[in-house]
């Protein structure tokens, strides 16, 4: 019972919080851009001064581009939406009148956990569905595999989220957005050192981005995301931030679930052990 | 993860359990160190049920961290403490505590009556219970007409008062305030004290973290005197207050004999022109220094005990280097 008034009141915070508005307002602001963008390449596309081969392929590409925005936007959001729920409050001494409820700590945390999630898969499924409904009004394109590279970048960000409660059972709000982030930022460059080996079959450089993966795997959800919906011709260009000339194997996808399930775990231990 | 003592409380023994019986709170030994630096070195607590229970000490003698351990919210390093008869932390005894933090916060988004019912919620409380309740309270409290105002315009004192009442919410065996006065106005530390006595006529315990003297002084009925994180004495504050008394005597005909007569029942004695001023242990004795003086030919024209306020009585037991 505990778990769903936490998830409640936290999902109520979030929706509260200036940053989502501004960011879901920022989200539709590149929505529209976006399909004012792709209005006008469709419009050369009609014209015909377009090879036909790059019919499809084109709306395609910017449908690409667009998740990939979305994706960075969502995981972002996820950091600074809830980089303070643990920290801040446990600062504050607000998470004091809850912690003395007859409520076992670890529902709060779980509680929290679900209410920004249930918030962020919201924020997630209006964007993904949004630029799919745009492209497929204009150019009758969508992406490939929606519902599955929807999942994967629904844990992505449920990866950031249990990170972001992890490190706020430990740290200050300030040192756990770095942190957070900071790992995002390895596992991006750790991800282009693994496409850049890939692609020069350097053996070395593929196993420096599998050991950032492994660290830090939302780049190889996202590589697996960007696999899933775009079309077999586009993944076959190998080299651009949506193709994977090393593309990451399921058994990565395993392992970044359960990793997200170990942080949210260990967040739980940490806040069940510690004094607030 | 569904057991009822979470992790940090530990069982206590059956020693203490057993003197337990009938205290609203009993700890042994109770201690927490923070990096090497002893908050809390030994609390020896005994609060019986029913009682307004006074926690006093200067400023970092460990009264806080004392309360956050009695209400699970930090770990003791060494030592025991039972709540309501079961080990500090129990989750589900938590049905039956109150607590008001110091500087009661929380979502400023949320109106009062919100914050009333959510927090109701985690009590387990029924939605019919909460129609009912959360009016009640925010009548008790004085914030009727600011029910539907959200926290980010209440003042400070609005914050205790809102604070107070969710504290009060599932009817508390044991209450804990934390500085509960503290951003009040006269009329709401009136308030906050005629609210602390109904509880106690309510049959429930109350343990108060003041640093008000004076609001101590009114409302508890017994005091424990904190030091460097140990109970120096703990008293009943009766007869804590009327135990020395200074008297004040001006009479015609008083002698340096006199002065040196009642010494017998004085810690000391002081003669200056036509007046005497006298420390005495136990106010039994004032008829009889009041019969010696006047058989031995002193006029008296008059004899005042005065009472030492809580506040002398504080700086005698405690020391007045603020426990530093």
């Amino acid at each position: 019972m505990g778990v769903w008034i936490m998830a409640g009141v936290t999902f109520r915070e979030a929706a509260r919080k200036k940053i989502l508005w501004m960011a879901l307002a920022a989200g539709l602001a590149f929505l529209a851009l976006f399909g004012t963008g792709l209005h006008y390449q469709m419009k050369d596309l009609a014209a015909g001064r377009v090879r036909p081969i790059l019919l499809k392929q084109i709306p395609g590409a910017m449908l690409m581009v667009g998740l990939y925005a979305i994706d960075l936007l969502t995981v972002v959001m996820t950091v600074l939406v809830s980089v303070d729920t643990l920290s801040g409050e446990i600062a504050s001494g607000t998470i004091q009148a809850v912690a003395t409820k007859p409520v076992p700590r670890w529902q709060i945390v779980l509680g929290k956990w679900l209410g920004f999630a249930a918030m962020m898969s919201a924020y997630l499924a209006l964007l993904v569905g949004g630029i799919n409904a745009i492209t497929y009004t204009m150019a009758h394109v969508t992406a490939r595999q929606v519902p599955q590279g929807f999942a994967l970048m629904w844990l992505e960000s449920a990866l950031l989220l249990s990170i972001t409660f992890f490190f706020g059972t430990h740290y200050s709000t300030l040192t756990n957005g770095v942190l957070a982030l900071g790992l995002v930022g390895l596992a991006f460059l750790g991800g282009w050192i693994e496409q850049i080996g890939a692609a020069t079959n350097t053996t070395s450089a593929v196993n420096v981005g599998i050991v950032a993966s492994i660290i830090m795997p939302s780049e190889a959800l996202w590589r697996r995301a960007a696999n899933d919906m775009q079309s077999p011709l586009a993944n076959a260009l190998n080299f651009s931030p949506f193709s994977s000339a090393s593309l990451p194997s399921s058994t990565m996808i395993v392992y970044a679930g359960v990793y997200t399930a170990l942080a949210l775990l260990f967040a739980i231990r940490r806040f069940r052990r510690r004094d607030l | 993860m569904t057991q009822a003592t979470e992790s940090r409380s530990r069982s206590p023994s059956t020693v203490l359990q057993q003197s337990a019986a009938g205290l609203a709170i009993a700890t042994r030994g109770l201690c927490k160190v923070f990096n090497g630096k002893v908050a809390v070195r030994s609390l020896n607590l005994e609060v019986p049920r029913g009682e307004i229970f006074g926690f006093l000490g200067p400023n970092g003698a460990g009264k806080s961290t004392s309360l956050k351990m009695l209400l699970g919210l930090a770990t003791p390093t060494r030592g025991e403490a039972m709540v309501l008869g079961r080990p500090a932390g129990d989750v589900p005894i938590r049905r039956k505590i109150g607590f008001l933090p110091e500087h009661f916060r929380f979502y400023e988004w949320l109106t009062a009556a919100e914050l009333l019912r959510l927090h109701g919620r985690l009590y387990g409380m029924s939605h019919s219970r909460l129609r009912q309740k959360v009016p009640e309270l925010l009548g008790l409290v004085g914030l009727t007409e600011h029910a539907g105002k959200r926290l980010r315009d209440f003042s400070k004192g609005m914050l205790q008062r809102i604070g107070l009442a969710q504290a009060l919410l599932n009817d508390p065996e044991l209450i804990f305030l934390d500085e509960p006065t503290s951003g009040l106005d006269p009329a709401g530390r009136r308030l906050v004290r005629d609210i602390i006595k109904a509880q106690r006529e309510r049959g429930a315990t109350v343990l108060l973290n003041s640093h008000l003297l004076s609001e101590v002084e009114i409302t508890c009925d017994r005091v424990a005197f904190i030091k460097h994180g140990e109970v120096i004495e703990t008293r009943e504050l009766n007869s804590l207050l009327a135990e020395q008394t200074t008297v004040q005597v001006r009479a015609a005909n008083l002698t340096a004999e006199m002065a040196a007569g009642v010494e017998q029942w004085a810690s000391s004695v002081c003669l200056q022109n036509h007046q005497l001023t006298l420390s005495v242990a136990s106010r039994e004795a004032l008829p009889q220094i009041l019969r010696f003086l006047v058989d031995r030919g002193a006029e008296v024209y008059e004899f005042t005990p005065q009472r030492l306020s809580l506040e002398e009585r504080f700086l005698e037991i405690v020391g007045n280097d603020g426990g530093l």
